[in-house]
């Protein structure tokens, strides 16, 4: 039998059929869905008399529309809260589990997946969200869908998918100090640009991807798209193991054995190929910052912003008009430049250990005078945990503000914006134009260099701090 | 109305800025509908508009110069990265466009377009360039597309496009993948049989 990468073993269990010179018939196994991207498909469905087919494959949760303050309260925008009502009657509807606002397990999407346990190695998984990837972490196919996908899934719990190519990163090494897995993926973006992995599904392996917690691991899958990938993944291991186990939904202690052994399997054969591999040193990732608006033009916190002559002349009014929304000049330093909000939140960074890394950093410090810090849990549960630590505490004395659980001001969908024209440091996965509101402009880093901006009121290197 | 596409003879609209994603086609605000249609008058809306204000369109932005118009969106490489909203490929159909073409497409955004009989037109770098400088030096330079001979031409250069063939009976006939998925419906169950 010929060598397998992690990605063909489960491509090819879930194979209903294959479409000759067209896409193969994918099988998926778990459907996530929100308020936003799903109203139109439960709508196709109805228009075409058709039932959704396999309702216990689907989970649903409100999230990206959601205030984060007053959840209990009616949601005050009126189109919100139309959509999440949709929500509520659609799942109603179709018999779909829903944790809505309100519920126990209430989060965003992407958190409250794996928490529940829901999320498992080797599955197919897809949601109406680009950051579904992050589910990878596990070992599993996760990939965001457009809508029309989301009717199809709904209809006949299958895709229409071609294979795609496929790419390993491979980070061997040793993190330095002040180094977190939102870095190595900043820093993995900043080499290969937001385009430099259209195309390819990802695999991250190495020794400094192995040494990481799930909670890490998930930020790393969870930004595969910021580089183009369709998805990215990590083998399973005794990490993504123990972090399953005894999880509400995990599979129970009779077949929690057998299980594991099938996980074992689930890894990429010695010699399989790959369409391109990459190599990264994990010794030269520093703490991370972008400059530009798109994820891929981002700089060592220390480093200089490129100068125009380095630029390709090809690239040059798109470098220009992206430093001009800046309000930021070519060939300059970044450290030092004033913050005005700090953004602790989103499917990237919001779960209790990125809110403990934040509490270790900030415990008995104040928050700059000028800074607005809004720390946003990635689900009820997370923001329960990190009551429980007295880690809402911390914030408090910061005078940061510990928010309800939802995507917030990753998308601003909700009233959570950034006003136009002012800096905010964000651990969510985005820095395009307008993301966190009409002409805001937003520097995205981790959980530790957000935190140390929260203190300082500007970019700081937090190496400075340890 | 029937959905399929073949032949498209248009003026374009060029719009030359690289890694476009979905959050300027169709900024979040605008995703709270519950219904496909009316998302063009929403389309690029902050390159658009000052101030967020229909009375105040910005000058320098290509929707707002009378004249370029046509059935044909020309935008540079990396178009549609980011956020999967397939309400960017229904705003750029409902303001009415055709096809799209570029040297380089996100996959997400690629599928989605496909889905709403969009056509994503993928041309080698140096063609888009040699598009983008016609169009801008005569805004009346007309191009035609052909889905049936997976080409595209304009004053008499041509190239040839890419598109699996699976994918190009559906959208020459306007079938879903829907339908197809539910003539499926017996394997489906079969499969789910076989699994341990």
């Amino acid at each position: 039998m010929s060598a397998k990468t992690l990605f063909e073993k489960i491509w090819e269990k879930h194979i209903v059929k294959q479409i000759e010179d067209g896409p193969a018939v994918l099988y998926i196994d778990k459907h996530f869905i929100h308020e936003v991207t799903s109203p139109q498909a439960f709508k196709g469905l109805e228009q075409r008399g058709l039932k959704v087919l396999r309702p216990q494959q689907v989970v649903a949760t409100a999230d990206h529309n959601v205030p984060t303050l007053n959840q209990h309260l009616p949601i005050r925008d009126e189109l919100s809260r139309k959509q999440v009502q949709q929500l509520i009657k659609n799942c109603a509807k179709h018999d779909i589990e829903l944790y809505g606002l309100g519920h126990p397990f209430q989060g965003i999407v992407h958190v409250i997946g794996p928490e529940l346990g829901i999320t498992q190695p080797g599955m197919t998984i897809v949601c109406g969200d680009s950051h579904t990837s992050t589910h990878g972490a596990f070992g599993a196919i996760a990939f965001g869908i457009g809508t029309s996908e989301v009717e199809m899934v709904l209809a006949t719990q299958c895709l229409m998918q071609s294979k795609p190519r496929l790419m390993r990163i491979n980070v061997e090494g040793q993190l330095n100090k002040g180094v977190v897995s939102k870095d190595i993926i900043l820093y993995i973006i900043s080499q290969i640009s937001a385009s430099g992995a259209t195309g390819y599904f990802v695999e991250y392996a190495g020794s400094a991807i192995r040494s990481l917690s799930m909670e890490a691991r998930m930020t790393i899958c969870n930004m595969s798209i910021e580089m183009g990938a369709r998805g990215g993944m990590i083998a399973p291991d005794q990490v993504t193991f123990d972090y399953l186990k005894g999880r509400l939904f995990a599979p129970g202690n009779s077949l929690w054995d057998k299980k594991v052994e099938a996980w074992k399997q689930l890894y990429t054969d010695e010699g399989a190929k790959f369409d391109k591999e990459i190599f990264i040193d994990a010794a030269k990732i520093e703490p991370m910052i972008t400059y530009g608006t798109n994820p891929g033009m981002g700089i060592g916190v220390n480093g200089t912003i490129p100068k125009e002559s380095e630029i390709d002349e090809k690239e040059k009014p798109s470098f220009l008009k992206s430093l001009n929304y800046m309000g930021l000049e070519p060939g300059t330093k970044i450290k030092g430049k004033k913050v005005d909000y700090v953004f602790i939140g989103s499917c990237t960074n919001s779960r209790i250990e990125d809110l403990r890394m934040v509490a270790s950093f900030v415990k008995g410090k104040k928050k700059a005078k000028d800074v607005e810090v809004w720390i946003v849990p990635g689900s009820k549960q997370v923001e329960s945990q990190a009551r429980e630590e007295g880690i809402d505490k911390i914030f408090a004395e910061a005078g940061f503000q510990l928010r309800q659980p939802g995507c917030s001001a990753c998308l601003g969908m909700n009233e959570d914006k950034i006003p136009a024209g002012k800096y905010c440091i964000s651990t969510s996965n985005r820095n395009f134009e307008g993301r966190q509101g009409p002409n805001a402009r937003t520097f995205l880093a981790s959980p530790l260099t957000a935190a140390v901006a929260a203190i300082t009121g500007e970019v700081a290197d937090v190496r400075e701090w340890l | 109305m029937s959905k399929a596409i073949n032949i498209v003879k248009s003026t374009a609209v060029p719009l030359n800025i690289e890694n476009i994603d979905t959050d300027q086609i169709i900024p979040a605000r605008f995703l709270k509908a519950t219904s496909r249609e009316g998302f063009g008058k929403n389309l690029f809306r902050d390159w658009r508009y000052i101030n967020d204000d229909e009375n105040q369109p910005k000058k320098d932005f290509v929707l707002n110069n009378p004249s370029y118009k046509g059935k044909i969106l020309v935008v540079a490489r990396n178009f549609g990265c980011g956020s999967s909203r397939e309400h960017a490929a229904w705003a750029i159909k409902d303001y009415g466009f055709d096809v799209v073409v570029s040297s380089f497409f996100a996959d997400i955004f690629k599928n989605n377009a496909l889905n709403n009989f969009l056509l994503p037109v993928t041309v080698s770098e140096d063609f888009l360039q040699k598009l983008f400088a016609a169009i801008e030096s005569d805004p009346n330079t007309e191009i035609e597309v052909s889905l049936e001979n997976q080409s595209i031409r304009f004053n008499g250069n041509e190239e040839k496009f890419e598109i699996n063939s699976y994918k190009k009976t559906c959208l020459l006939n306007g079938y879903d993948d829907i339908d197809y998925l539910l003539s499926m419906k017996h394997e489906i169950e079969a499969f789910e049989e076989s699994r341990p």
